[in-house]
């Protein structure tokens, strides 16, 4: 077991090796100039040579990568030319915001997508089937962005039952730093006021990104259950006299999830680089927005840093999966 | 006189399939006593795992339609009951075996769990399955449950029983694990056992071994078994009673000594001629020729009288009854009492 994480954990090197070397050499290729984009309009060229000096984009762009490895080495991901901040500064002041989204959505997506599966399989062709079938084609084909708008404007403008958009709202204070997660946080602090304000904001959001995850869960785990319901020992647990409830949600369950497994860890991924466009439409002061300003502004040490921790973050959610196909199916159980 | 434990009247059973419907269980009648090991025997489609799975009511409906007949477990027709009596029914009173140890077993699940939960099962409608109180608590019953699992497992011959009650499937070879799934069939303390093809998917020497677990289970738990198989040596080494089928039909029945030693349906007969001897030369294999017929449009009359050698044009105008030939033992063909002088011929 150890074993497998270590020999897992390894494999993160050539991740971050491949990812860094792709970005930089993106960051190489692409036309403009970063540092007189970052000097202003009104710079003189030396100026923006002296800027260049400074931040060592002089330098051959093999140096400059000698100089980012090993300065990775020490958790530094480099300064941002915008901000002028360090970006690994930026990245744990905006990651938990991100993440606290991405768990609530596929948090959702789970909980309700694995049951719902299990259900339409059971009764499948049949109206309640047929209804989350259309539903779930619906949720898949439906851009985010968009299905966010709708919720606002039915939820938060209409109705007027949940905020607009935002973390908090201003005359909440938040709770004090600890996991970056302010649900977490201001149960930490006992702030119930703040526990339930997050609760409220984060809502809509979480519910626009989860739909379309929810409903691939659920029609893998329709498929999946299906399958496991025709094997062999389904019949005998029936012919052994265990009532059909307890064969459906112990006895097929368990192995019907562990097909679902792999779609909910590619999800993950999915859904951490994908929340821009959530972010934008929420106002959530996530990843996805820094990243996607510093891409505008050719700033690449923030987009060459995000693509960073997301990809570990994918690599870690894919460990823990695989992880989790040895607690449910003990044929797999690494040694 | 008590009933018997297991009597099927003239049980007929019809497929809906693409085709059409196919009569595919014609009349079955068989009556199995406690203490009697019944094989059931037939090529494959001719209706006996069908039969089986009538018993158990395991065979969904559609597409299958029970046209007529009953089943009777000591005179109650299972036929009536609803599924949810039906299922109070399985695992308590009736267990079953299947052909495959290696799809039977839940592979997520540690086998102790799977028997513990039979077991739990069968107490719901009987607390003295696992010997425990009434009014006692679930864990307590749980208790109870396993150790009853530990016993059974040594029963049949699992060593070190307790310990292996934590391993899961994939760590027994297949013989263990039919006989992990003996044991959950007899947990509950079935009065009647269906076993399908039990010893198929296993090599011959441990073949032996399940058919004298099963022969011995029968002297232990007092209960009759049906045995399906499309193997005559399991037959004559195993069971106390055979019914040969063929093409839906119970063509021949009675103890085995009569039916095997005196074959007189001409179905029967060529079965038994088409397993090798000692006399017989190599590459030589002597079959049965022609083929099963379609139950869609099953022939007229006697259904085995297109590849019947003694066929006559009288064994294509009504389906022949079964004519008694000894004591118990009985043959679904016109001219049985003819058949000693026509073999000798």
């Amino acid at each position: 077991m150890l074993h497998f994480i270590l020999r897992r954990l390894l494999l993160l090197i050539p991740v971050i090796v491949g990812l860094t070397i792709i970005m930089f050499a993106i960051a190489r290729l692409l036309p403009g100039d970063p540092v007189a984009l970052a000097a202003g309009p009104n710079a003189t060229q030396a100026e923006i040579a002296a800027l260049a000096v400074e931040y060592g984009l002089d330098q051959p762009i093999w140096v400059q990568y000698g100089h980012y490895v090993s300065g990775l080495v020490h958790g530094d991901l480099g300064t941002s030319l915008l901000t002028r901040r360090p970006v690994a500064a930026d990245i744990k002041a905006y990651l938990p915001a991100t993440l606290e989204l991405v768990f609530a959505a596929m948090f959702i997506a789970v909980a309700v997508g694995i049951p719902l599966g299990l259900v339409t399989a059971v009764w499948r062709n049949r109206w309640p089937d047929y209804l989350a079938q259309v539903g779930a084609i619906g949720a898949i084909s439906m851009p985010r962005f968009f299905l966010g708008l709708l919720l606002q404007l039915c939820f938060a403008m209409w109705l007027m039952w949940l905020p607009l958009g935002g973390r908090l709202p201003i005359v909440v204070i938040p709770p004090r730093f600890v996991t970056g997660f302010l649900t977490i946080d201001s149960l930490i602090a006992g702030n119930w006021n703040a526990f339930f304000m997050s609760l409220r904001h984060l809502a809509l959001p979480a519910i626009a990104m989860s739909l379309s995850p929810l409903a691939t869960i659920m029609r893998m785990m329709r498929a999946s259950t299906i399958e496991v319901m025709q094997q062999d020992y389904v019949m005998t647990a029936r012919a052994l006299g265990l009532p059909s409830r307890k064969i459906i949600t112990k006895y097929v369950a368990r192995n019907a999830v562990s097909a679902t497994l792999t779609v909910i860890g590619l999800y993950f991924g999915w859904l951490l680089g994908g929340t821009v466009l959530v972010e934008t439409v929420f106002d959530w002061p996530g990843l996805g927005l820094y990243a996607t300003k510093a891409i505008v502004s050719q700033d690449m040490m923030p987009v060459i840093g995000v693509a960073l921790v997301i990809g570990l973050l994918f690599v870690f959610a894919n460990l823990v999966i695989d992880l989790l196909y040895g607690v449910i199916n003990p044929k797999v159980r690494y040694s | 006189m008590t009933a018997p434990l297991l009597s099927i009247r003239d049980l007929h059973l019809r497929m809906s399939s693409f085709d059409g419907r196919a009569h595919v269980l014609n009349g079955i009648n068989l009556t199995v006593n406690r203490g009697e090991i019944w094989g059931l025997v037939g090529e494959s489609g001719c209706g006996k795992s069908l039969t089986g799975l009538s018993v158990s009511r395991l065979q969904p409906t559609p597409p299958a339609h029970y046209t007529a007949g009953e089943i009777l477990l000591e005179g109650q027709d299972l036929l009536k009951l609803s599924p949810s009596q039906m299922q109070r029914l399985r695992g308590k009173r009736i267990g079953m075996i299947f052909q495959d140890p290696t799809t039977n077993l839940n592979p997520a699940f540690r086998i102790g769990e799977q028997l513990v939960d039979v077991a739990l099962a069968a107490a719901d409608r009987d607390p003295e399955v696992i010997g425990c109180a009434p009014n006692a608590g679930r864990r307590e019953c749980r208790q109870a449950a396993r150790k009853l699992a530990g016993e059974m497992l040594t029963r049949v011959g699992i060593p070190n029983a307790l310990a292996r009650l934590d391993d899961y499937p994939h760590q027994f070879s297949g013989g263990m694990r039919q006989r992990v799934l003996i044991a959950m069939a007899l947990i509950g303390r079935p009065d009647l056992l269906i076993a399908d093809e039990p010893t198929t998917a296993l090599d011959v020497s441990v073949q032996a071994q399940i058919l004298e677990l099963i022969k011995n289970s029968v002297k232990d738990f007092d209960m009759g078994v049906v045995l399906i198989t499309h193997n005559l040596g399991v037959v004559a080494q195993t069971c106390s009673h055979v019914a040969v089928m063929y093409a839906g039909n119970i063509v021949e029945s009675g103890p085995v000594a009569a039916v095997i030693g005196n074959p007189v349906h001409p179905y029967t007969r060529a079965l038994m001629s088409a397993i090798p001897t000692r006399e017989t030369r190599r590459g030589e294999l002597r079959g049965l020729a022609g083929s099963v017929p379609n139950l869609i449009t099953p022939p007229p009359g006697c259904r085995f009288a297109p590849r019947c050698q003694f066929a006559q044009p009288a064994c294509t105008t009504a389906m022949p009854a079964p004519v008694s030939v000894g004591d118990n033992h009985a043959a679904a063909c016109i001219r049985v009492n003819e058949m000693e002088a026509l073999v000798d011929d």
